[in-house]
């Protein structure tokens, strides 16, 4: 158990939404920002997205092709490490389902790692983006990505904290071992549920 | 890495400006901090409710128990106002950390640190560091604030290895009149062996990020740090 802070009380735990996981505050209508390089300008007209590794047949889309798949739609609540989150949001793209029905990970593939054009990495167990978990997504709350957001592309893992879902995804490498993203090298969990609070490695 | 919760005392608090406070924080063993590095700090009620929020370490790692951290104080900001308004000295408060290891900076290599406002905090952990090891011929910090009420540390800025920009209100007499940081505000200062550190709003990053590539600054060579509100 946490000692007390002498003084304070906050907002506390009354009338607290529940749809907030622990240590979590609600941001209300701001989306914070939060990347560590460079916002990249990306055209759609020179986006792919690749499906890579362990599969039984590799495939890159282009936008236009990627836009022919069957859309798919998550309305609900995402939920950043750094403590906001926010509530209620609708983001607009096409199943990792989809895609994965297509390039057909081997039976021993047991994790994926997101990859996206600033270099910038993400591992995620393969089972987190299946079964209707995880989206290639480009549009929020009914508006086109915007390029700090991600756009014009970003993977969408909204049950695990909001560094999985990648922006600027350019791909997935399914791998038959856990390999390490960028901020899990640098000491972030390598599943990180907020319900868990997996924040750091060693939670 | 960071797992453990630990007891920090506070040992001095020290204004900056009107909104921002710096706590130096005592642990029971020495930091260990890199330079760009940041805690966690948690607050926890009576009823068992908890609020964390991440700061930044604005001393340069010195090998002591004691750290300094910059809180800006947030309109309605639930920890920040806590922090500004309850705390004092002699109060235990809950950190973990410290926590990052991307945004650091190690005073080995060159190094161009820009920062907006609040996002000066991790940078003048490294222009500290870099000042106090002898290499400040490594680093140089770029920090635009709105006005001379606006800028932390003013008493160590700025100086041969610091610039100020001032986007509103510049002190009287100065060289450069007020105005948004520029392409001719960097472009002497930067250097093709150094990596750059910007630290700052969304739009400071967006907008300094656009600069620097304009620059023909290879991105890669570009680390960022934006600052969400952290109420």
């Amino acid at each position: 158990m946490a000692k007390f802070t002498r003084g304070f009380t906050g907002r506390g735990k009354a009338g607290r939404d529940p749809r907030l996981p622990p240590g979590q505050y609600d941001t209300g209508r701001q989306w914070p920002v939060l990347s560590a390089e460079v916002t990249p300008k990306i055209a759609t007209s020179e986006w792919t997205f690749t499906i890579e590794g362990h599969v039984e047949q590799p495939v890159t889309w282009t936008w236009d092709e990627m836009q022919a798949l069957p859309p798919s739609t998550y309305s609900g609540d995402i939920h950043c490490v750094t403590t906001w989150s926010k509530l209620g949001m609708e983001f607009t793209g096409v199943s990792v389902d989809t895609l994965l029905t297509d390039a057909r990970p081997r039976a021993d593939a047991t994790h994926v790692l997101a990859f996206c054009s600033t270099g910038y990495t993400t591992n995620l167990p393969l089972a987190d983006v299946t079964d209707g978990k995880a989206w290639v997504a480009f549009t929020a709350d009914g508006q086109p990505l915007s390029r700090d957001h991600g756009g014009p592309a970003r993977l969408l893992v909204p049950h695990l904290y909001f560094w999985k879902s990648a922006k600027w995804v350019a791909g997935i490498r399914v791998l038959v071992h856990d390999e390490p993203g960028f901020w899990e090298r640098n000491g972030y969990h390598d599943r990180g549920d907020p319900w868990l609070e997996q924040r750091y490695q060693g939670d | 890495m960071p797992a453990r919760w630990q007891t920090a005392t506070v040992v001095a608090t020290r204004d900056e400006t009107e909104r921002a406070k710096t706590l130096r924080l005592a642990l029971p063993e020495p930091s260990g901090h890199r330079a760009g590095q940041h805690y966690v700090l948690r607050l926890t009620a009576a009823d068992g409710y908890t609020a964390s929020r991440s700061y930044s370490v604005a001393s340069a790692p010195d090998g002591s128990t004691e750290f300094e951290l910059t809180v800006e104080r947030l309109d309605d900001g639930e920890v920040s106002e806590f922090l500004h308004d309850v705390v004092e000295i002699g109060d235990e408060l809950e950190v973990r950390g410290p926590i990052g290891g991307y945004f650091v900076w190690d005073a080995t290599t060159p190094a161009l640190l820009i920062g907006g406002g609040s996002g000066v905090v991790p940078l003048m952990a490294m222009l500290r560091l870099a000042r106090a090891t002898g290499h400040a011929e490594l680093a140089h910090l770029v920090v635009s604030v709105r006005s001379p009420r606006d800028l932390y540390y003013a008493d160590e800025l700025p100086g041969s290895d610091a610039t100020v920009v001032y986007t509103r209100e510049a002190p009287p007499g100065s060289a450069r009149p007020a105005g948004r940081l520029r392409a001719t505000d960097l472009a002497p200062l930067l250097r093709d062996d150094a990596t750059v550190y910007v630290c700052g709003s969304a739009s400071f990053a967006d907008a300094v990020g656009d600069l620097v590539t304009d620059l023909e600054v290879d991105p890669a060579r570009v680390r960022v740090e934006r600052f969400g509100p952290s109420a």
